[in-house]
């Protein structure tokens, strides 16, 4: 193998860069971006960069001394617009092809959007939003609207609650989080943000904003109306899958990769723009989270280099979520989840640990400000343990 | 040359993602601290121990060479 395209200059981009180099590999690593920028880490994007903590540079996954040494050849600012799969050909929006000898789809995704561009309408996942969010928050708006209280819109929220903006959260589900942690643990963290004063608003969808040249409010389909002046929807993501359309790859909600992260011969990928069946679950999935991309983009990097002794890639996935004095963290898998415990703490004091089961097996666990537990728990989850054992366990 | 591991711990917040990935280096307890149990495990240790800083959520850990002076 004599050459690598990764397509993506993301987090999981960046650590199958590194990857190659640690395995070996020392001939030519393209790496693509669509965004000018380096690669950069996103959590602090709706938290310390936001909150005004943070300087820009310190959101930099790399400081520029470790390209030199990772001998990347960096294109930025340029978008992949094509892949010829059998040639393994990746075409860029500069006019230049990129022929190789392998390459690494991290390409992400991007938030999904309601209506037509508006003043004042902001998604958040790029680090030019993050700065453009926080312009808006410096003007002192009278109120800012979340709508979505997922990762995106809680974490906003709390943010926003930091700095003192007084703050609506719009949910269509029942509880915050609720796909991933469920609706009961939901309605703690429910409590939580009502506790930090935010106006939250459960179980209603948006409609639309009003505002000519830039929002005045939004409309929810109950007919309520809220006055507001910046708006941050956070709503989800779509797979970038756009430039595979030609491909004839399945991509379907995200590339599809076989267990190993192979999409293709001399093809791979890696992180929120991927989706693979996980053994250690029998689950086809796609997890959009900071630690995945690590593992994947490491993966997936092992996989192109060494075959099929790389291996399936079985991960237990694990988020966290910085809100307010809270660190939330959730290891598994919550799908279809038909018992849950809690092992640790109380709910009324917000310290606590519970763990998910399903058909008789421990599949996730949760922590609010547990991490000790959540990591023991995890290592459970990854042995394949019994719900009643872990129940057991002395942890 | 071994390797010394240090934590930052203004940017630590006890995620506990090391202390899955290397138990034997480092150790959450119930006060919710990090500590570190070996500040230079043996070299043996060092892909460990260089995972858990690359999966550290607040990139608090780094490894640092040990001169064989210091050693």
């Amino acid at each position: 193998m004599n050459s690598i395209a990764i397509i993506g200059a993301s987090l999981a981009g960046l650590r199958a860069a590194e990857t190659f180099r640690r395995e070996g590999f020392d001939a030519t690593i393209h790496l693509v971006g669509d965004e000018p920028h380096a690669p950069y880490d996103r959590p602090p994007l709706s938290k310390q960069i936001l909150a005004g903590d943070w300087e820009i540079e310190k959101a930099w996954l790399a400081k520029p001394e470790k390209y030199d040494e990772l001998a990347l050849e960096t294109h930025y600012g340029v978008a992949a617009t094509g892949l010829d799969v059998g040639g393994l050909a990746v075409s860029l929006d500069s006019g230049t092809t990129l022929a190789v000898d392998g390459i690494v789809i991290a390409t992400g995704a991007r938030c999904r959007t309601i209506g037509e561009p508006l003043a004042g309408v902001f998604t958040l996942r790029t680090l030019d939003d993050a700065i453009g969010i926080r312009a808006a928050f410096d003007a002192a708006p009278d109120r800012v609207v979340v709508v979505g209280a997922g990762f995106i819109g809680a974490e906003v929220a709390a943010t926003a609650r930091e700095l003192g903006l007084d703050v609506t959260m719009v949910e269509m589900a029942t509880a915050p989080f609720e796909r991933s942690m469920g609706a009961e643990m939901g309605a703690v963290l429910a409590d939580i943000h009502r506790e930090h004063d935010v106006d939250l608003r459960l179980g209603v969808g948006v409609s639309g904003f009003t505002g000519d040249d830039a929002v005045t409010g939004v409309d929810l389909t109950d007919g309520t109306h809220i006055a507001a002046d910046v708006v941050i929807v956070g709503v989800g993501v779509i797979p970038n899958t756009e430039w595979l359309t030609e491909s004839g790859l399945d991509i379907t909600n995200g590339v599809l990769c076989d267990d190993t992260t192979l999409v293709a011969p001399g093809v791979v990928a890696a992180g929120d723009v991927a989706r693979w069946h996980n053994r250690h679950f029998d689950e086809t999935m796609r997890v959009e989270h900071w630690d995945n991309a690590i593992t994947m983009g490491t993966h997936a990097a092992k996989r192109l280099l060494h075959g099929e002794s790389a291996g399936a890639y079985t991960p237990t996935p694990w988020f966290w979520s910085d809100q307010y004095d809270r660190k939330i963290q959730l290891a598994g898998r919550t799908t279809g989840f038909d018992r849950f415990e809690l092992v640790n703490g109380d709910v009324e004091s917000r310290t606590f640990a519970g763990i998910y089961g399903r058909g008789g097996r421990i599949v996730a666990v949760l922590g609010f400000n547990r991490p000790r537990h959540v990591m023991r728990y995890r290592a459970l989850i990854d042995s394949g343990a019994s719900f009643d054992d872990a129940l057991a366990a002395d942890i | 040359m071994g390797f010394k591991v240090v934590v930052d711990f203004d940017l630590c917040e006890s995620n506990a993602i090391c202390m899955q990935i290397a138990p034997e280096v480092f150790e959450v307890r119930d006060d919710d601290f990090l500590y570190i149990l070996n500040e230079t495990p043996d070299e043996g240790m060092r892909e460990k121990v260089e995972e858990s800083a690359q999966r550290c959520p607040k990139q608090a850990i780094k490894l640092e060479d040990l001169s064989s002076e210091d050693e």
